[in-house]
């Protein structure tokens, strides 16, 4: 891929604003690009409007002011079934449907596109593998019968079954406890950059942010606060940033201590 | 002569009584499902239609049933059979368990998962019939078993307007005093009652999601 089509945007927010028919509003005039290939995280306390971001591109919600853009046409430009098929989505563990077993969550978007029964299966086999499931071993349990760290596993490849190009994930990693946590990142990472997608990923977690971006979009209270690669995020003085530094560094100092 | 003697000389009468009665319930039932079920969604998907519905069904269920099969009699076209009177009567009792179910299965199901199934492009009718009638199942079939129990009861007063079932025998002992012909009637409404709650609660227990 030369850098030219790298930089070509694929999301782009306009000045895109979203208020509930109360008058609340969620988000405030945001101007941001997510170009092909990169992974760019919406960082942010809950309530900043991350997750009502992340809605706008698949229009699950549709902006109330300004536009979206993806792939260059406006989504409500987009019929929102085609929109959606297009994007694969990840949020937390309880979206997978617990009344199918783990192939027939993975095979959901396949089925819905009339898959032939073949080339599904083998797609199946090829994901789970690719998360590092044994099809085998797993194909046939159901979602109550995995830990949290393998039901985050098959909704990734669940998300990734119809191979869309762009990739939105909700607070993947929200539920795993730190060990897994890590275990799924570092794999998540190797992931990234095999599969050269257009991600978007909602967290609020900073070390996760600086783990998994390529870019880090600060959102607080609805509007963009700065737009960060990892390492100048770090030396930003945005005073997240520094607590979070300051956490980092007491925790070597006590591995040094010891 | 003593009971068992007596259901045994009976025994044909009883057996067309009980048919009688099964085909009442039965047809009833699957009326009120067909009706029931789509009303249960709709109330979900037009919240402002849940007061109307839900309060039509509530009306008709408070309805003392002796008085409910009197109040169908003149209907024109209901009236002119007896069992057609009575399956109507008995499917408006059935309705409300049957509707207040649904909507409860269905409003029950995760909106996390509703919402993964609408961030993955299905349709609202794909999410209907692959997530949210499959994983409110066994809430709807619970609302089926409570109905079929209750339908089972009030098909007895069916008799009171000719349409047959086990109530003829209860109507007819009581008319001639006859504990017999009472329990000839009542024993086997029970024991049909008891069936279908076990036979209903078993298929509703295999359906039950597992979390």
């Amino acid at each position: 891929m030369n850098p030219e089509t790298l930089r070509q945007p694929i999301i782009e927010f306009l000045n895109a604003s979203y208020r509930l028919p109360g008058g609340q509003v969620l988000l405030k005039n945001l101007n941001l690009t997510a170009t092909s290939g990169e992974t760019l995280v919406l960082l942010g306390r809950s309530g900043a409007g991350k997750t009502t971001a992340l809605k706008l591109i698949n229009r699950l919600l549709d902006p109330t002011n300004g536009e979206v853009r993806v792939d260059g046409r406006s989504t409500v430009d987009w019929d929102p079934i085609e929109l959606r098929r297009h994007i694969g989505y990840v949020i937390q563990e309880t979206g997978l449907f617990p009344h199918y077993t783990v192939e027939q969550n993975v095979a959901v978007v396949p089925r819905l596109e009339s898959w032939p029964a073949e080339r599904t299966r083998t797609r199946v086999a090829e994901l789970l593998a690719l998360v590092g499931l044994d099809p085998g071993g797993f194909a046939r349990r159901y979602p109550h019968e995995l830990s949290g760290g393998q039901r985050q596993r098959v909704g990734v490849a669940r998300a990734l079954a119809a191979d869309p190009p762009i990739l939105l994930m909700d607070e993947p990693f929200g539920a795993l406890d730190p060990l897994t946590r890590s275990e799924v990142h570092r794999e998540f990472q190797s992931l990234e950059q095999r599969l050269k997608k257009t991600i978007v990923i909602v967290t609020h977690d900073i070390g996760e942010a600086l783990l998994l971006g390529n870019r880090i979009a600060l959102l607080k209270s609805g509007e963009l606060a700065g737009i960060y690669s990892p390492k100048e995020f770090l030396r930003s003085g945005e005073p997240s940033a520094s607590e979070y530094v300051a956490r980092i560094r007491a925790l070597e100092s006590f591995e040094e201590s010891k | 002569m003593n009971l068992a003697q007596f259901f045994v000389r009976h025994g044909d009468e009883i057996l067309q009584a009980t048919l009688e009665h099964i085909w009442l319930v039965g047809a009833a039932m699957l009326l009120a499902i067909a009706i029931g079920v789509p009303l249960g969604i709709l109330v979900t998907r037009r919240p402002w239609l849940s007061k109307p519905i839900l309060g039509t069904a509530n009306i008709a269920e408070t309805i003392p049933s002796l008085a409910l099969f009197g109040f169908l009699l003149p209907v024109p076209w209901l009236g002119d059979r007896s069992d057609r009177l009575a399956i109507v009567a008995l499917t408006l009792y059935a309705l409300l368990p049957i509707i207040r179910n649904t909507s409860a299965g269905i409003s029950g199901v995760d909106p996390a998962i509703r919402e993964a199934a609408r961030g993955m492009g299905m349709t609202p009718r794909q999410i209907l019939f692959r997530v949210e009638l499959p994983l409110s199942l066994s809430t709807v079939l619970a609302g089926v078993r409570v109905a079929t129990v209750l339908t089972i009861g009030v098909a007895t007063i069916a008799a009171a307007v000719g349409a047959g079932g086990l109530g003829e025998f209860i109507f007819r002992g009581l008319a001639m005093v006859n504990d017999q012909l009472i329990l000839a009637g009542a024993i086997p409404a029970a024991l049909l009652a008891l069936s279908a709650d076990f036979l209903l609660s078993v298929v509703e227990r295999r359906l039950r999601p597992a979390r």
